[in-house]
């Protein structure tokens, strides 16, 4: 990284510095890193379920499904973060893009329509008809105040579901759509069932993981490599200061146009994706709720910081799909006399609520803080030292900078 | 026209002034506290929500469930009612502001609205816990057989009750806000917070006093609310929350009779849709329309022009 990139890149540079070689290496090749990593998290995790306490959860291929699960979630978590962490756009109804990317394939590829186009076709237009949506709901509202588009995606969340259910000649409704494809590997004969190694089907997550995997990878090169360049930056100055932006030449309307789509075409891919995984669709999958886990998520995980959100995503997935289930059953197998009697899965919106408010209240930079938010936050001269996180920026100069 | 069309376009006139009474309630305290401080206070629906549930523990409470036919005795009920449900509200209200927003008042925008969220989900999750979450039926205690004819139409007393409990409640409103002392002071915080300061107006409590009041009235149209529909649940504050914020824009944000006047309208078009067979679209209704004022009005029908970022 050249000297000139000091005052925007301050935080790599330093890292380059402490930590040798390797900080050198991955900072000039970021693609290779992240891949090499995705590459390593991927083959680890199923491995890191096989040990003790991990495995006594449940079975290996479990792991690996809720694994592919939690994907979608990563996937849905690394997009709102673009809106609402990278360009500061409070984006409430993000699940509606979610909805239109999954029934894009319902669509695209089911028993419903007769169409079967190939997955991997339908992967890239789910995409774009979900970024499209974006566009179309963001173009009249992105241009009013930042407290408005979040009532009016609000409403949109609310909405898109209802349209959903509703419209019942071309949705078929509440019931939804069955009957979705799985994705083909082109050139291999695989019937359900089939047990092939590289068949996409519920006994064998392994395909589904590893597409997953891929997806998350594409995303995040794609998002880190956003972060620095022109548009990023535009960002980041829009959600610090419209109005100086603007000033200094920046398209807002544009610029946070491009955040909207950017951030729905990601929820498409998921929607595609969890479409193909769950071969079914259907309203109820995309209510308010999704949109506030995922709001969560990305608060919890440090808004803005995409590696924060993306594990903090995975770690909240599997808390609640996996520890809390578990802990229901193996408080209702001892016969715990209150506790087999709560419900832990009932409480988790009123911990999500409660995390909300406390993490905004107490720590607005979520729990896994970026580097160069810290750099916003602090002067150079206390930077030097700090590896990961400077002191709580906690007085009212240091939240100017957190939305 | 016909007697009939007559009939129902009476009968639904008074379902729009019931709908459109509990709106204006909830759109005032919207309106308010975004005239003051300029945020949108999400968990407002779910006050009003909080304020349907604790209306009814209070009505059962007493051991009343089903109409009450004695006018004095429902008299005293619907003040018992009210008396306690509002400041009740008011005071959860004045709890939300103190410990989820003022700590963030010269935060950016985006980290009040998170808190609101997160305080919305808190009392819905609250309530599904305590009352359970299927939806519970309320006493109607004002009797629905308590009728009047109107060209040709049946009409039930409550909704004149409803529509009468909101020009109340909103004219005394408007006579706190326009005449007295804390009404001048609210008015003088939200033009120029600073200014009012310098003043002598302490912010913090007028602060609080306008998400008292605002609180208060959505706890009175969660009062009305279970006594004209009968059935609650803890999702109810989402749905209505963002009617009345429709409503509260529609009418010009920060400006009360505009509040009072686009609920009015919602409840109208909202009942209007389910006349014509568009019951379930509501809601996407609603939305459009806001879309469409942000659109083409965003100042609303009555309020001022806003200036970017004001």
């Amino acid at each position: 990284m050249s000297a000139q990139a000091a005052p925007l890149n301050g935080g790599r540079i330093s890292r380059g510095g402490v930590r040798g070689p390797i900080g050198a290496f991955t900072s000039r090749h970021r693609s290779i890193t992240i891949i090499l990593g995705m590459a390593l998290v991927t083959a680890l995790l199923p491995l890191i379920v096989t040990l003790p306490p991990l495995s006594g959860f449940s079975a290996q291929t479990v792991w690996i499904d809720s694994f592919s699960k939690a994907g979608i979630f990563v996937l849905l978590a690394l997009g709102l973060n673009v809106v609402v962490g990278m360009a500061g756009l409070l984006d409430l109804g993000y699940a509606a893009f979610f909805a239109i990317g999954a029934y894009t394939y319902a669509y695209g590829a089911s028993t419903f329509t007769d169409l079967h186009v190939p997955f991997w076709i339908l992967l890239p237009i789910g995409a774009v008809v979900a970024a499209v949506f974006g566009i179309l709901l963001g173009a009249p509202t992105l241009r009013l105040r930042g407290d408005y588009l979040a009532i009016v995606t609000l409403g949109f969340g609310e909405i898109v579901p209802i349209v959903f259910k509703n419209a019942s000649t071309w949705t078929n409704g509440t019931n939804g759509i069955a009957g979705i494809d799985r994705p083909l590997v082109p050139g291999m004969d695989c019937m359900p069932a089939a047990g092939q190694a590289l068949c996409f089907g519920g006994t064998a997550p392994v395909p589904y993981y590893v597409v997953m995997a891929v997806l998350i990878t594409l995303v995040l090169i794609v998002l880190y490599r956003l972060q620095d360049s022109r548009l990023g930056r535009s960002w980041q100055a829009i959600r610090e200061d419209e109005l100086a932006a603007a000033s200094n030449g920046v398209n807002t309307v544009t610029t946070k146009l491009l955040a909207f789509a950017l951030g729905a075409s990601t929820a498409g891919l998921a929607g595609v994706f969890g479409a193909s995984k769950l071969v079914f669709v259907s309203p109820d999958q995309f209510l308010f709720q999704v949109s506030f886990t995922v709001l969560a998520m990305v608060v919890l995980g440090g808004l803005g910081n995409m590696w924060g959100v993306a594990l903090g995503a995975f770690i909240i997935y599997m808390i609640q799909n996996v520890f809390l289930k578990q802990l229901n059953n193996f408080f209702d197998g001892f016969h715990v006399p209150i506790l087999s009697d709560i419900d832990f899965l009932q409480y988790q919106f009123l911990l999500y609520g409660v995390a909300l408010v406390g993490m905004m209240l107490l720590r607005p930079e979520g729990l896994f803080p970026s580097r160069r938010r810290a750099a916003e936050l602090h002067t150079s001269a206390d930077l030097a030292g700090s590896d990961t996180e400077g002191p709580d920026p906690l007085g009212p100069e240091g939240r100017g900078d957190e939305a | 026209m016909d007697p009939q069309t007559v009939a129902t376009l009476t009968q639904q006139f008074f379902n729009a002034l019931t709908f459109g009474g509990i709106y204006a309630l909830i759109a005032l305290g919207y309106t308010m506290v975004y005239g003051i401080i300029e945020l949108i206070n999400f968990a407002h629906g779910d006050v009003f929500m909080v304020g349907a549930f604790v209306s009814m523990s209070v009505i059962v409470g007493m051991g009343f469930t089903g109409a009450i036919n004695d006018p004095v005795t429902l008299l005293f009920v619907l003040v018992v009612a009210f008396g306690v449900t509002m400041p009740l509200m008011g005071l959860l209200g004045v709890g939300i502001e103190r410990f989820a927003y003022r700590p963030l008042r010269n935060a950016p925008r985006l980290a009040p609205l998170i808190t609101a969220i997160g305080v919305s989900f808190i009392l819905q999750n609250v309530i599904q816990i305590i009352y359970g979450p299927s939806p519970k039926s309320t006493p109607q205690i004002i009797p629905f057989t308590a009728r009047f004819e109107l060209f040709g139409a049946s009409i039930a007393w409550i909704s004149v009750f409803i529509f009468a409990v909101t020009v109340i409640l909103t004219l005394g409103l408007s006579l706190f806000v326009a005449r007295s002392r804390l009404g001048r002071a609210m008015r003088s915080t939200a033009q120029d917070r600073e200014a009012a300061q310098l003043m002598g107006v302490n912010i913090n409590t007028t602060i609080a006093l306008t998400f008292f009041l605002g609180s208060a009235l959505a706890g009175a149209a969660g009062v009305v609310y279970g006594m004209s529909i009968g059935t609650i649940s803890f999702a109810l504050g989402f749905s209505a929350g963002l009617k009345a914020f429709t409503a509260a824009v529609l009418g010009g944000i920060g400006n009360l009779t505009g509040a009072v006047l686009g609920g009015f309208l919602i409840g109208f078009l909202e009942v209007a849709a389910a006349q014509l067979g568009y019951a379930s679209w509501s809601e996407a209704i609603t939305f459009g329309v806001l879309v469409l004022v942000l659109v083409f009005r965003p100042s609303g029908l009555l309020g001022q022009p806003l200036g970017e970022r004001a």
